[in-house]
């Protein structure tokens, strides 16, 4: 059976709710609305107002209060609704969340999940496209995963939950209402994970960029380009023996991200391939990524995000080198 | 230290007074009671009522001028459901209604000065249209081509804040720069109006804005529009006590206003930013008024709240009171109705039309503006884009 990422995300925390009584929903509307997405449908209906908090409006309390909640030994999942509203949280997220286990040597444990629907695509106004992962890829103590299937949207966000640590868990807004299969056998939340095997070069994506990098491979075919495609799923910590392993085959990498490349995600990959497949490379390590700029009015859009065309470009200018 | 206490309200209740009760919020009739301090001019009815505190500050108001603020109100009410039609036909990839909310702003653009500054949330349309901004202006945040095309400091009207409370900081330190520039007390004095909403009370940025206000008199009213929603959380998420009440333990007054009285809008409004002048401020305001329509046209209202709570609150109309006032309290004929009324299908035509010719901005447009000051690198990234587009078919992508 196929469904939504949308929905394969409420049931994946239906689930995590079922199995554990210590599993706390906590959000703006997201209880009796279900959330603006509807990620969180239901829930508040079948486990309670204490399990499903519609909370004040304010993203630092959110998150603060989550922490106070997982010292208590809950395991609170909350959501920022939209990726431009998780800055008043950063305090909290950066001085406590990521930090509790470590000043207290060990003896807190943060399990909570922070689930931020984030990127563009969708022609939405201000601060509701933005993709701010490398910010908290670059805050140690947080780890940072990105979902771009329903089955990983289902099974990574109950690997996050169960996990010990606080999980930044960013789910591609504009991919919501997309349709898969969720498959009974989930590989380990921290792996990257092969989508396509080829031969040319190899793309390395996540999130909401791994749909377009697949449609990229396969408009590539046309040009006789036999494309890998790499959805690296775990941003912090990252998981890049596969890119190693597929770059040593290839000889070529275009790392695609929708977010600015400077000191981004998709820089980091770029210097540790380098790092590591020095004299495997054919071709200089390119970066197909959204500009450095704010985001943009949403009619700029279709310019500002990498699509079929750019990485396309992008692979051309890496084979010709 | 002395306790200001003329504006706490003798025997004042305990803490959840105001909060409605539980038989209310069942049947969905929430936030219907505005409690004993409730500041009304006119009745729903259209009826003048005496109200010795405010009568004095629209002393001024005659015929003449309630007319025009009923055309104002007119006005952005056409011009808000003129723009819902316009995101319905695809026009508007989003928008944000301010149905029910025209009274609340029109009496407190109003009541501003051309030398004021206000600092609107993202639903103040009724707050432009008064500070000259057009309605048209507005358009181009909701069809994606621009983030508010209005000159902010021509207009004495900020740009739209749509991260929730951000915009409470800011009004506060440019009323302390007011301050600081000694336009307080004098007779070039100058004040500030922050807007917000109830949700947004909820938020540090708020709490904050009202402690440094405090602490520097800022000549800051900070105005509340409690439409008793945040999307789908009712009032009760927010606050355990009626919102003009926070004002207290901040140590400045809070008034609630009745929010579609656009007459004791405009008195209140004229009294707060009165007081800022003078050095009195702040002041917190809340306007207690409805959301008659959804969140915005993205939001679907009957998953949350019942249809009787809007009827409620469609006899408390601030527009049909208004007209009732002027027909009855003022013999004003059905020529001005009509001429009004021909004067909003003009506007809705021209704000039509304008959508429609809107251009799409081109890809430069990413880079404009991110920096005051030169940046090769990204003037560098900006060229080689331009170039890309260019080695395509007839330069365009
Ligand atoms: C910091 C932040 N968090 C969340 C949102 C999403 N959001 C937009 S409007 C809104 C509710 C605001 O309610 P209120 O302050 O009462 O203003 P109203 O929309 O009723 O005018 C929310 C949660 C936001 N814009 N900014
Ligand atoms: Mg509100």
């Amino acid at each position: 059976m196929t469904v939504t990422m949308a929905k394969a995300l409420n049931d994946g925390l239906r689930a995590a709710m079922e199995d554990d009584p210590k599993v706390v929903v906590m959000g703006e509307d997201v209880g009796r609305l279900g959330g603006v997405f509807r990620v969180t449908d239901g829930l508040q209906k079948d486990f309670g107002e204490q399990r499903v908090l519609d909370t004040p409006l304010s993203e630092s309390g959110i998150v603060g209060a989550a922490v106070g909640l997982a010292l208590r030994g809950f395991r609170p999942v909350c959501e920022i609704q939209f990726d431009g509203f998780v800055f008043p949280a950063v305090d909290q997220i950066s001085s406590q969340l990521a930090k509790l286990h470590y000043r207290s040597q060990g003896r807190l444990r943060m399990p909570v999940v922070v689930r931020i629907p984030f990127g563009g695509g969708i022609g939405a106004v201000e601060h509701h496209s933005e993709s701010p992962e490398s910010l908290f890829a670059h805050t140690p103590g947080l780890k940072v995963v990105a979902c771009a299937s329903p089955s990983d949207a289902h099974w990574m966000l109950r690997q996050a939950i169960a996990a010990d640590d606080p999980v930044i868990f960013l789910e591609p807004k504009r991919r919501y209402w997309e349709k898969g299969e969720v498959d009974d056998d989930p590989p380990p939340l921290h792996n990257a994970r092969v989508l396509r095997r080829g031969s040319t070069a190899v793309l390395a994506c996540y999130g909401p960029m791994v749909r377009t990098c697949l449609d990229a491979a396969a408009a590539a075919e046309e040009d006789g380009h036999d494309l890998e495609v790499i959805d690296l799923r775990t941003l912090s910590p990252l998981d890049l023996d596969p890119v190693f392993d597929a770059v040593r085959r290839t000889g070529r990498l275009v790392v695609v991200a929708e977010a600015p490349s400077s000191v981004s995600v998709a820089a980091e990959v770029a210097a540790r391939v380098q790092e590591q497949c020095f004299h495997s490379l054919e071709s200089p390590v390119l970066r197909v990524t959204g500009f450095d700029t704010p985001y943009p009015p949403s009619r700029c859009e279709d310019d500002y995000l990498p699509d079929l065309d750019r990485v396309l470009d992008a692979v051309d200018r890496a084979v010709a080198w | 230290m002395s306790v200001p206490h003329d504006w706490i309200p003798a025997n004042t209740p305990g803490a959840t007074v105001g909060a409605p009760p539980r038989e209310h919020v069942l049947a969905g009739l929430r936030g219907t009671d505005e409690g004993p301090d409730l500041v009304q001019l006119l009745t729903p009815e259209g009826e003048r009522v005496a109200c010795p505190a405010y009568d004095a500050h629209v002393a001024d108001v005659d015929t003449a001028a309630l007319r025009a603020l009923y055309r104002d109100m007119v006005l952005v009410r056409r011009a808000d459901r003129e723009a819902t039609a316009l995101q319905r036909q695809g026009e508007l990839g989003l928008w944000v209604p301010l149905l029910g909310q025209e009274a609340a702003q029109i009496g407190a653009g109003r009541a501003l000065q051309p030398g004021d500054m206000a600092f609107p949330s993202y639903r103040e349309h009724g707050v432009a249209w008064c500070r000259g901004v057009d309605p048209a202006a507005l358009l181009g945040i909701f069809r994606g081509t621009d983030h508010g095309e209005w000159d902010p400091a021509a207009t004495g009207f900020h740009l739209y804040t749509i991260v929730i409370g951000n915009q409470c900081l800011n009004a506060t330190g440019y009323a302390m720069g007011q301050k600081f520039e000694g336009r307080v007390g004098g007779p070039d004095a100058q004040a500030t109006m922050c807007f917000f909403g109830d949700g947004a009370t909820s938020q540090g940025d708020v709490h904050e804005g009202f402690v440094w206000a405090a602490v520097y008199d800022a000549p800051v009213v900070f105005y509340c529009q409690n439409n008793q929603w945040a999307i789908s959380e009712p009032n009760e998420r927010q606050t355990r006590v009626p919102l003009y009440r926070r004002a207290q333990g901040y140590g400045f007054p809070g008034i609630r206003v009745d929010g579609n009285d656009v007459l004791a809008c405009l008195a209140v409004s004229r009294w707060a930013l009165e007081e800022c002048r003078t050095g009195n401020g702040p002041v917190l305001v809340e306007a207690f008024t409805y959301r008659m329509d959804a969140h915005t046209t993205s939001d679907d209202p009957s998953r949350y709240r019942l249809a009787d709570e809007l009827e409620l609150w469609k006899l408390k109309d601030p527009l049909e009171r208004v007209r009732v006032h002027l027909v009855r309290g003022h013999g004003v004929g059905n020529d001005f109705f009509d001429e009004l009324a021909a004067e909003s299908d003009e506007l809705a035509a021209r704000l039509r039309a304008h959508c429609h010719a809107m251009p799409r901005p081109g890809p430069e447009r990413i880079f404009s503006h991110v920096y005051a000051e030169p940046s090769p690198e990204l003037d560098a990234q900006r060229d080689a884009y331009l170039a890309y587009c260019a080695s395509f078919e007839g330069g365009v992508r």
